[in-house]
């Protein structure tokens, strides 16, 4: 609970920081999925936890040294909005200059994450597939007897929980499209996006019940859409391949290059909002789908 | 008009400002559970509205106010929804609200014998 | 003195992080552990991005007129690294579900207890001095 309201204090934060994209991150995915995935593991493992057995005392000594250490270290690093910095030196003014006219979009973020960088979001998208796997590995999505749709347990009575959340699930669910499309012009894109959409899901289940929220997405799904965002993101890279272009040059994509770079981040960040939402969307299946001694 | 529109949009800002104190102040103080959800749903309903709509009378007609419209729209139906889940959950919990004249305590409650 | 000022977000960032890594190793419950994990990881967020931080720089979306852009390199980072990380973090809470139906608990105490419990049944006993070292 507490991380909760920590995660959505870091994401205020990080709009002070000037970081939209990344306060927006920060405020659906710790504040929203991390605390139901979360919750729902202590609901699994118990609320409460045992006195610690060992003396806290080493650990306070190392913490202390150590953050010392690192204080000391800090001291000639550069001051907060210094544009002097090192940071600022290099690349960044190559892309804050030159990447809106390349690219084609304003969203510089966006611009470097999928056209300038996109061989590290490849591999990123890439990590939270397998993570999603791993998952799936360790848990597995049950259909046990809560899964039959219609049973609900405590839903009988919620009728003002579902009543506002069957007016909700839509807007949430624009929402996400619209961060997914609008993601090169504003503040968005496909991560974002895909953890809207899952979070849209995610809510329909703790209002309506499993066996509903599998109808509507069922669990066998999850793996197969997973697999199908980094297919799309790799298969955008090998049709750069295919006309005679590096990996992911977007450029070969169409006749102006410029169009082509802009296609080419449209598409790859289809595939990263595809994977993101079914494998967050997985991931909650199988935490909330575990029962007690299953 | 603008000299009129300052001096509301500072009384919504101060109003919406003082409602949310106080909502932090009984969701610290107040001694059970529900009381603590009443306190701070009504108030942070009431003070987010009030705060939003002192800082839209700051704006100019844009497509910005009307998003901010959006989010009063959203918050007025969200945040009451919250606070009837969270009771609604505590109810099935077990939790039940303390009365004028027990402790709160669980070993104390008159309708567990 | 002056310069010292301009370090205080470093100092935030030191404290969240050493904050987050006494829990890591303080605490023997393993769910405590991984939101000892998700508080570090926090703070290399913050570090990253209050790196990217240009004094009166605008948030890095192109905007006619504006020239003062903050760094959208780090943003980018970050923002693959948040969505990586709940994924982790995930993969840390399943392991720990299981953990907690093979022992029964997740105390990390308890655990090890099991652990040696466990080799000690399964290596027979010595019988003579000189099969001990078997």
């Amino acid at each position: 609970m507490l991380f909760g309201i920590f995660s959505l204090m870091t994401a205020a934060l990080f709009m002070d920081l000037d970081a939209v994209d990344v306060a927006f991150t920060e405020a659906a995915v710790g504040a929203g999925v991390t605390t139901v995935l979360m919750l729902s593991c202590l609901h699994l493992t118990g609320r409460w936890e045992h006195q610690p057995s060992h003396n806290p005392l080493l650990p306070l000594i190392v913490v202390t040294v150590t953050g010392a250490a690192l204080i000391y270290g800090t001291l000639d690093a550069p001051s907060l909005g210094d544009p002097g910095a090192p940071v600022h030196q290099h690349v960044a003014p190559r892309y804050i200059q030159q990447g809106p006219a390349e690219v084609g979009m304003p969203n510089m973020v966006t611009a470097v994450l999928a056209s300038y960088r996109g061989y590290d979001t490849f591999g990123e998208t890439f990590v939270i597939f397998t993570a999603g796997i791993a998952v799936l590995m360790l848990l597995g999505i049950r259909e046990g007897p809560e899964s039959v749709p219609g049973h609900t347990t405590v839903g009988a009575q919620q009728i003002i929980l579902r009543v506002v959340v069957k007016l909700l699930i839509p807007l949430i669910l624009l929402y996400g499209l619209y961060v997914q499309f609008h993601g090169d012009f504003g503040a968005g894109g496909g991560f974002q996006a895909g953890v809207i959409f899952a979070t849209a899901f995610v809510l329909y289940d703790l209002a309506f019940g499993e066996g509903d929220t599998q109808r509507v997405v069922p669990a066998s799904w999850l793996p197969r859409l997973g697999a199908l965002g980094v297919l799309v993101y790799g298969g955008v890279g090998l049709a750069s391949l295919l006309a005679g272009k590096p990996f992911l040059d977007y450029s070969a994509l169409a006749n102006d290059p410029v169009a082509g770079q802009h296609l080419g981040v449209l598409i790859v960040e289809l595939g990263v909002g595809i994977t993101v939402f079914s494998i967050i969307l997985a991931i909650f299946y199988a935490l909330s789908g575990r029962r007690h001694g299953a | 008009m603008s000299l009129v529109l300052d001096l509301l949009s500072g009384l919504f800002l101060l109003l919406g400002g003082f409602l949310s104190i106080t909502g932090g102040v009984g969701l610290i103080r107040l001694p059970d559970f529900f009381s603590r959800v009443h306190a701070s749903g009504l108030n942070e309903t009431l003070a987010t509205p009030l705060l939003l709509i002192g800082l839209m009378l700051q704006m100019d007609w844009s497509l910005d106010l009307l998003k901010v419209l959006f989010i009063i729209a959203l918050v007025l139906a969200t945040s009451p929804t919250a606070a009837h889940a969270m009771a609604k959950a505590a109810l099935h919990g077990g939790l039940r609200p303390r009365a004028a004249d027990d402790t709160g305590r669980p070993e104390d409650d008159p309708s567990k014998a | 003195m002056i310069e010292l000022t301009g370090l205080f977000n470093y100092w935030i960032v030191v404290f969240l992080m050493m904050a987050g890594f006494y829990v890591v190793i303080a605490r023997d419950n393993l769910v405590k552990k991984l939101v000892g994990l998700a508080l570090f990881q926090s703070s290399v967020f913050l570090l990253y991005i209050s790196m990217g931080k240009v004094a009166d720089g605008n948030a890095p979306i192109y905007e006619p007129g504006i020239t003062a852009y903050s760094n959208p390199l780090p943003h980018v980072l970050i923002l693959t690294a948040i969505v990586v990380g709940v994924a982790t973090t995930a993969v840390g809470l399943a392991l720990v579900v299981r953990i907690q139906e093979a022992y029964g608990t997740v105390e990390e105490g308890e655990i090890h207890r099991q652990d040696v419990a466990d080799d000690d049944a399964e290596r027979p006993a010595p019988t003579t001095e000189g099969d001990a070292e078997a």
